[in-house]
């Protein structure tokens, strides 16, 4: 029998027309493009209305207010991933939260082991309620739905009649509240970036040993040039106010691993594959139900430091910690960053990119002196319009596909 | 171990099957060889499907024997099968739209390198997609030129294909097939018939499940008929006609209407 001819449309980059080129870019993963295009918008506008918005010291705030909202979306992203929900993830932060104000200011324990500790409650919160949704069956929606009533009442129960707990802790006050030093903040840069680099150069070589197609080299330096300059230039901003805060090193620093761990590992691959389509990757040999309990049990360990940011922000935790939107604006986040609601779909770091689109809105909108419904609402229409881009997108690419 | 070519990969003997007080199974016997395609045809409820889920490990017969390369084995489960070297492609192929090509083909095996352990260790992306490459040429499949695409871009043939080369990846001896060419256009099935014979070029036993006959006339080297649970006749492609085949499927009667184009 003979081989057979291609009935996929040619994609040898030198013979397509122009027509073929626009297709292609429409096919192609766009990666951070889109959310980055909506980032420079959102900021272009705001600086135009108010010129205060790109100043060091109000970019180094919206590091700050990005934190909470930012880790949280991490924990989702993951959950997201393997095609699940996780409700609770908010009211999960705020009853970690309440954990450690309750552990250093009313028992007096040690730093290390109130963090340790509430992190510990927070990652058996989701492995109990991983392990009731995949062992019983319940959809993960409604088991989540039953912990976000329940942690909060746990978290009232702790707060007490005060409804409020302060935490005098040093360390847990700096999380959000100190900056490295300039030195320092370039040497990770350095150290990063040469990470990058060599990452970058190891992939390229693995592949050309095994003479398989490599990228166009000016890709790969661009790849290694633009997140330098990037870094480079936020860096030397940041350093124009108080420096780079503590916070952006630890959200980076999280979202590296995550990224690590979905991308690179076979882990991550599962991750892929159960969100993709469950039973075939049952068949394939994946544990899926192993997994899908500790990917709970994951994000609910970074909803916890999603707590003790918001404790250091705050200096305190209080009956709203945790509550409110919170939750919603961290699950908009991943969906911003291109994270799909029905699995197998997304990025850690673009979620973060996600939770940055969020707290310019905010922060832009608090600079005019816009109330918090208009807030609410600027929100909800980018939720909309950036599910809306990804779908047409989505369909575009399916249609031709087919 | 005979090396002949045409010594029996697989052998069933009296294999039954009851469901409750259903017989599906009613002692068929069947062999495949090396390097054979073998089409099992059959009306509906004749036990195609009950037979190949037998092979497959997917259920266990009630009675008879299953040789494999001359040895009588259990097939416990779809992971003792796959552990014997017998791989079942299923309608519903089992693929993960969201992955590309490499991973779908290596999913579940992927390979991986230090330093971390177990599930965290590196993938081995450059590695598994060479491989990948190597297995497609083998099988001369030439439509999956991107294999970094999601598998959701591709057509049913070029998803057929993966499925099949999943098979062929992991070493097995004996390829199972449920209607590979069910709701795939003219060019399509072309491009599955072709794989499946090179499937038996490399040496591989093959069983394919077919309703459509011309495909079996151009494919198959023995064409297996089942009826009512037992064994209606056994043809060899090369010396009968579709109107044998049919008269077997149907119990004799030559239906009007009823002939393979």
């Amino acid at each position: 029998m003979s081989a057979v001819r291609a009935d996929a449309p040619g994609r040898d980059g030198a013979r397509l027309g122009l027509a073929a080129r626009l297709g292609a870019a429409r096919d192609a993963d766009w990666g951070p493009v889109p959310v980055l295009i909506g980032l420079a918008l959102i900021w272009l506008v705001f600086q135009l209305l108010n010129e205060n918005f790109l100043t060091a010291r109000n970019l180094s705030n919206l590091v700050l207010q990005v934190g909470v909202v930012g880790m949280l979306s991490l924990g989702v992203v993951l959950v997201l991933l393997i095609g699940e929900i996780d409700l609770s993830l908010g009211t999960l932060a705020g009853m970690c939260a309440a954990v450690v104000a309750v552990l250093l200011t009313n028992h007096g324990w040690p730093t290390w082991a109130a963090i340790a500790f509430a992190i510990a409650v927070g990652a058996a919160a989701g492995l109990l309620q991983g392990g009731i949704s995949v062992l019983v069956g319940v959809p993960s929606f409604v088991v989540t739905l039953g912990g976000f009533l329940a942690w909060q009442g746990v978290q009232l129960t702790l707060l007490g009649n005060a409804g409020e707990l302060r935490v005098e802790d040093e360390f847990v006050r700096g999380i959000a509240n100190s900056y490295l030093p300039s030195w320092l903040a370039w040497l990770l840069l350095v150290v990063a970036v040469a990470g990058w680099w060599a990452d970058v150069a190891l992939r390229r070589r693995a592949r050309t040993r095994l003479s398989l197609t490599t990228r166009p080299l000016s890709h790969d330096v661009a790849a290694c040039l633009a997140p330098a300059a990037f870094g480079a230039l936020v860096v030397a901003y940041l350093d124009g106010y108080f420096g780079v805060p503590w916070l952006l090193v630890v959200l980076i620093g999280i979202s590296v691993a995550l990224g690590a761990l979905t991308t690179r590992t076979q882990l991550g691959r599962h991750l892929f594959a159960i969100g993709g389509d469950r039973e075939a990757a049952r068949r394939a040999g994946v544990r899926v139900d192993q997994i899908r309990v500790l990917v709970f049990a994951l994000a609910a360990g970074l909803a916890a430091v999603a707590g003790l940011i918001a404790v250091s922000r705050q200096f305190a935790v209080s009956t709203g910690t945790g509550g409110g939107t919170l939750l919603l604006e961290a699950i908009a986040a991943a969906v911003i960053g291109g994270a799909s609601l029905f699995g197998g779909q997304g990025r850690v770091y673009q979620a973060l990119l996600g939770a940055l689109v969020i707290a310019s809105v905010e922060n832009g909108l608090d600079l005019l002196g816009k109330p918090s419904s208009t807030k609410d609402i600027a929100t909800g229409a980018i939720l909309v319009a950036a599910v809306s881009i990804d779908a047409i997108s989505r369909r575009r690419r399916a249609a031709r596909g087919a | 171990m005979p090396a002949v070519n045409s010594a029996p990969l697989l052998r069933l003997e009296g294999i039954r099957k009851s469901y409750g007080a259903v017989h599906a199974l009613n002692g068929v016997d069947l062999e495949v060889r090396r390097g054979e395609v073998l089409a099992l045809v059959g009306d509906n409820g004749a036990g195609k499907s009950t037979l190949v889920k037998t092979i497959a490990g997917a259920h266990t017969a009630d009675e008879g024997r299953i040789l494999f390369e001359g040895d009588e084995v259990r097939v416990s489960g779809p992971q003792a099968a796959a552990e014997l070297g017998i791989a079942t492609v299923y309608q519903d192929l089992a693929i993960c739209d969201n992955l590309d090509v490499v991973a779908n083909l290596f999913l579940g095996r992927e390979q991986v390198k230090a330093p971390l352990a177990g599930r965290l260790r590196r993938l081995s992306n450059a590695a598994m997609e060479q491989r990948t490459r190597e297995v497609l040429a083998e099988l001369s499949v030439t439509t999956l030129r991107d294999v970094r695409r999601p598998v959701s871009g591709l057509s049913g043939g070029q998803r057929q294909a993966v499925a099949v080369a999943r098979a062929v990846l992991w070493g097995s001896k004996l390829v199972l097939l449920d209607e590979p060419t069910a709701a795939l256009g003219v060019e399509q099935t072309d491009m599955v018939l072709g794989l499946v014979r090179s499937l038996a070029e490399r040496g591989l036993g093959v069983i394919v499940i077919s309703h459509n006959l011309s495909d079996v006339f151009r494919v198959a080297d023995r064409i297996a008929v089942l009826r009512l649970g037992r064994n209606a006749g056994t043809f060899v492609r090369a010396e009968s006609e579709p109107d044998d085949v049919v008269a077997a499927i149907t119990g004799g009667r030559l239906l009007s209407g009823a002939k393979a184009s």
